[in-house]
């Protein structure tokens, strides 16, 4: 194994960055009730999640990481797509788009 | 190294500009930088193929979508967010789980765990663009449309069941499609002056039962 084949970085750093970006995310969504911007948290975690998946796959030169990374993608696209469609039809009915006011499914 | 921790800063600062942000566009354009920066940090782990896709996909097709949205929503005359804020109460355990997520973080980091070895048989890395290395098209292509068939054609399915939810949430509220388009025009958007005005006025009327 020659140098090439190492990370320039050491792994954990790059866990700990998309752990930090992670904890970002739910900051987002605990804090913030807008939904846009929760909607938009979210997409940072899976952008998180898709950070440590490149990083892993980097570290063992292995493309599984990279087709997750991939999964992963499509179903945040998925995820962003019915969440926003979700937030014109709540604001159609109700005129505000406050998610605490959102109580329709609560058991 | 030097990279990395300046797309690492660019993307923490981007994410907490993106969460802290007070109209929904700041917010876009945080995390239009956050994804920007987040494609050179794949290509930087030679990923090329995903750093074009997060181009592509995020950039291209979420952000505008949210983009949309923002402008829709926006048309009306509601506020994004209105009423009391019950934040304050939960700040504390907050801010305790947060810290302590915080040094969980950085006690890990400061571990150093051993560095990992790759595994053998692989595609060998090599510069960004170059034919056959990990991580290239050619090689990311080889092993989605093989070894991971069955997850990509899944894929599909999770997009195709995306756009009729889609489709059935945001398509319709009142007469179904096929009565409109019998009916060869769309029903006109009622307006509620009373309800309008008392927006304005920064009340929160009761919502409208149709």
């Amino acid at each position: 194994m020659n140098g090439a084949h190492l990370l320039a970085v050491p792994l954990a750093d790059y866990i700990g960055l998309s752990t930090v970006l992670l904890f970002i995310g739910v900051a987002g969504v605990v804090v913030r009730r807008n939904p846009l911007i929760m909607l938009m948290s979210i997409e940072l975690m899976w952008n998180a999640a898709n950070l440590a998946f490149l990083a892993f796959a980097r570290a063992w030169l292995n493309n599984a990481g990279h087709i997750f990374a991939f999964l992963v993608i499509t179903v945040a696209a998925a995820e962003a797509a019915i969440g926003l469609a979700i937030v014109v039809v709540v604001f159609h009915r109700a005129k505000f788009v406050d998610v605490d006011d959102v109580t329709l499914m609560k058991g | 190294m030097i990279v990395f921790w300046l797309l690492a800063l660019a993307l923490v600062a981007s994410a907490v500009f993106v969460i802290t942000a007070k109209k929904p566009v700041y917010s876009v354009v945080g995390l239009l930088a956050n994804f920007v920066a987040l494609a050179i940090m794949y290509l930087t782990l030679s990923a090329e193929f995903l750093a074009v896709i997060q181009i592509i996909v995020y950039s291209g097709a979420i952000l505008i979508l949210f983009v949309f949205v923002i402008a829709l929503l926006s048309s009306g005359v509601a506020p994004f967010t209105l009423g009391p804020d019950r934040l304050p109460v939960a700040a504390a355990g907050g801010t305790i789980a947060a810290v302590l997520a915080l040094a969980l973080v950085v006690f890990g980091i400061a571990q150093r765990p051993p560095q990992i070895t790759p595994i053998a048989g692989g595609a060998p890395p090599g510069p960004v663009g170059a034919a056959g290395a990990f991580g290239s098209v050619a090689d990311f292509g080889n092993a989605l449309f093989t070894t991971n068939l069955l997850p990509f054609e899944i894929t599909a399915l999770i997009l195709m069941v995306a756009v009729i939810g889609v489709i059935l949430l945001a398509g319709d509220s009142g007469p179904s499609i096929r009565q409109r388009l019998l009916r060869g025009r769309r029903e006109p958007i009622v307006k509620d002056p009373d309800f309008e005005a008392a927006v304005r006025r920064g009340e929160r009327p009761a919502e409208r039962t149709p």
